[in-house]
């Protein structure tokens, strides 16, 4: 299987820095602190994994750089371009660069899974009817689906719904891809083909991947490092290698153990 | 009790130009509603309170005073205003504004029933704010709210003999006029009591086959 994302240039940041950073990043609810304080950047074509135990905050970072969520306190840029504050057109111009695919997939259950995959790339980045779906048919092609092109979202399995958002994100070219708990809304039989399909993607495209996972072995393959959460602090983070094989902190070994 | 087949085929050209008349009242009414009720419901979702507040202010108005009031004041006061409209263009705004406070409603049900990881997604792909509407949110509303919007045509059509009062000849009039000319009223009456019945079953069998066909 080939991927045909590799076809755009290899993401280089503009500002020469870090293709992602949080520096000094706080996120409350009320009086919960969902993030405190948080520092951390990931360098372009780079795997990150966000382990750690429900409520940490995993999500609400995902959602920050989505700009699906405002920050309480401090910088979040993306490809050297800062997100809050930004005026709105600017922000619809980062959020170009980045693909999200959510755990309950989000299909638009109007459009057929076709025009799930073209819908912005013609809107949005300006592509033809006929460029969009041949880059649709391929990544459907990718994927799997080619043959359920004219199928509406909802006559699919979980499993290939997914499979359909994954491809919907990658047809905008995006330079990051946010994945969150893709998996977990699946029935346990159809997680594999996604993971297959999202290992094949970190192997053979050079995207940076943001992944919020409880699939241990899945982040131990793609990982070129893990960041482990514990109430809105990063923990510990390091190569899978160390995180899983020999973390530093007991916490760390509690909760791999537990989800292992 | 009298029954005259001659009072009926007697009434019959009359009845027809009501009926005319009425489907014509309704189809109208029920397309300024549809259109303007959308209109509502989209602006009291802009931002600025300065929009939400009058456009609440002023449905809410209308939807708490008598269709009736409103017929009288459209046609009565607003020519002292310099505003001329037909009896029936009248009838058929005051209608359509009418029920369009109502619409509004059914609209914003619709729109809040889209699940918000809609618009999440719609933001993930950067689509602007007009195809985040169009493409994605109306299309989904819209096909929750055919059923709810239906009922509405259903009470505009059994609100159409209220135009009676403002000189438009719907077929209530027809058959008030027919009655008053002739002493007969059974023989109109039960014509265009039928008649009603089955407007009233032929539109819904026409929002059944649109419900479907938006559905799919
Ligand atoms: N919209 C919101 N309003 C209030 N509290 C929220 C909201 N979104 C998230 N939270 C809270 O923020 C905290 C972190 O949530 P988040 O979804 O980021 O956790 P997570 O690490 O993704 O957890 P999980 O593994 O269960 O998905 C939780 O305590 C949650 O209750
Ligand atoms: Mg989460």
């Amino acid at each position: 299987m080939s991927v045909d994302t590799t076809e755009q240039s290899v993401p280089t940041p503009s500002s020469g820095g870090p293709l992602v950073r949080l520096e000094q990043v706080s996120k409350r609810f009320g009086d919960n602190t969902v993030l405190d304080r948080l520092d951390f950047s990931v360098d372009a074509g780079k795997h990150v994994t966000l382990i750690g135990p429900s409520g940490s905050g995993k999500t609400t970072i995902l959602r920050l750089l989505m700009t699906l969520t405002e920050p309480d306190e401090g910088t979040i840029t993306v490809d050297g371009e800062r997100l809050f504050p930004a005026s709105e057109k600017r922000r619809r111009e980062v959020r170009k660069k980045i693909g999200m695919v959510f755990q309950q997939f989000n299909l638009f259950p109007n459009m057929s899974v076709l025009r799930n995959l073209t819908e912005a790339p013609v809107s949005v980045l300006g592509l033809s009817k006929d460029e969009a779906e041949h880059r649709a048919r391929e990544l459907l092609d990718l994927v799997g689906l080619a043959d359920k092109c004219d199928m509406r979202p909802g006559a699919l399995s979980g499993g290939q719904q997914q499979r359909v958002a994954i491809a919907r994100a990658l047809a905008m070219r995006p330079k990051v891809l946010l994945l969150d708990e893709v998996t977990s809304a699946l029935d346990p039989e159809l997680v594999a083909g996604v993971l297959d399909l999202l290992r094949d993607i970190a192997r053979s495209t050079d995207i940076t991947m943001l992944c919020v996972t409880h699939e241990m072995n899945f982040a131990r393959d793609i990982s070129d490092q893990v960041l482990m959460f514990d109430s809105g602090r990063i923990l510990e983070s390091g190569p899978p290698e160390k995180i899983f094989g020999d973390p530093e902190q007991e916490r760390t070994r509690e909760f791999i153990s537990a989800v292992l | 009790m009298n029954w005259d087949w001659n009072a009926v085929s007697d009434f019959m050209p009359h009845f027809w130009d009501g009926l005319l008349v009425t489907l014509e009242a309704l189809a109208l009414g029920s397309l300024i509603s549809f259109a303007l009720g959308l209109v509502w419901a989209l602006l009291m979702r802009v931002p600025t309170r300065w929009v939400r507040w009058p456009v609440g202010a002023v449905t809410e108005f209308v939807r708490n005073t008598p269709l009736l009031v409103q017929l009288f004041f459209l046609f009565y006061v607003l020519p002292e205003w310099g505003v001329t409209m037909s009896a029936l263009t009248t009838g058929v705004v005051a209608i359509g504004v009418h029920y369009s406070t109502y619409t509004m409603q059914v609209y914003r049900a619709g729109i809040e029933a889209v699940p918000v990881g809609q618009w999440e997604a719609a933001t993930a792909l950067s689509l602007s704010v007009r195809r985040t509407w169009t493409a994605v949110i109306l299309p989904q509303a819209v096909r929750r709210v055919v059923p709810a919007l239906g009922n509405y045509v259903i009470a505009m059509l059994k609100d159409t003999p209220l135009l009676m009062v403002i000189t438009v000849l719907e077929m209530l009039g027809q058959a008030r006029l027919y009655s008053q000319q002739t002493f007969r009223f059974t023989e109109p009456l039960t014509v265009i009591g039928v008649a009603f019945i089955l407007v009233s079953v032929l539109a819904s069998l026409l929002l059944r086959t649109l419900e479907r066909r938006l559905v799919r």
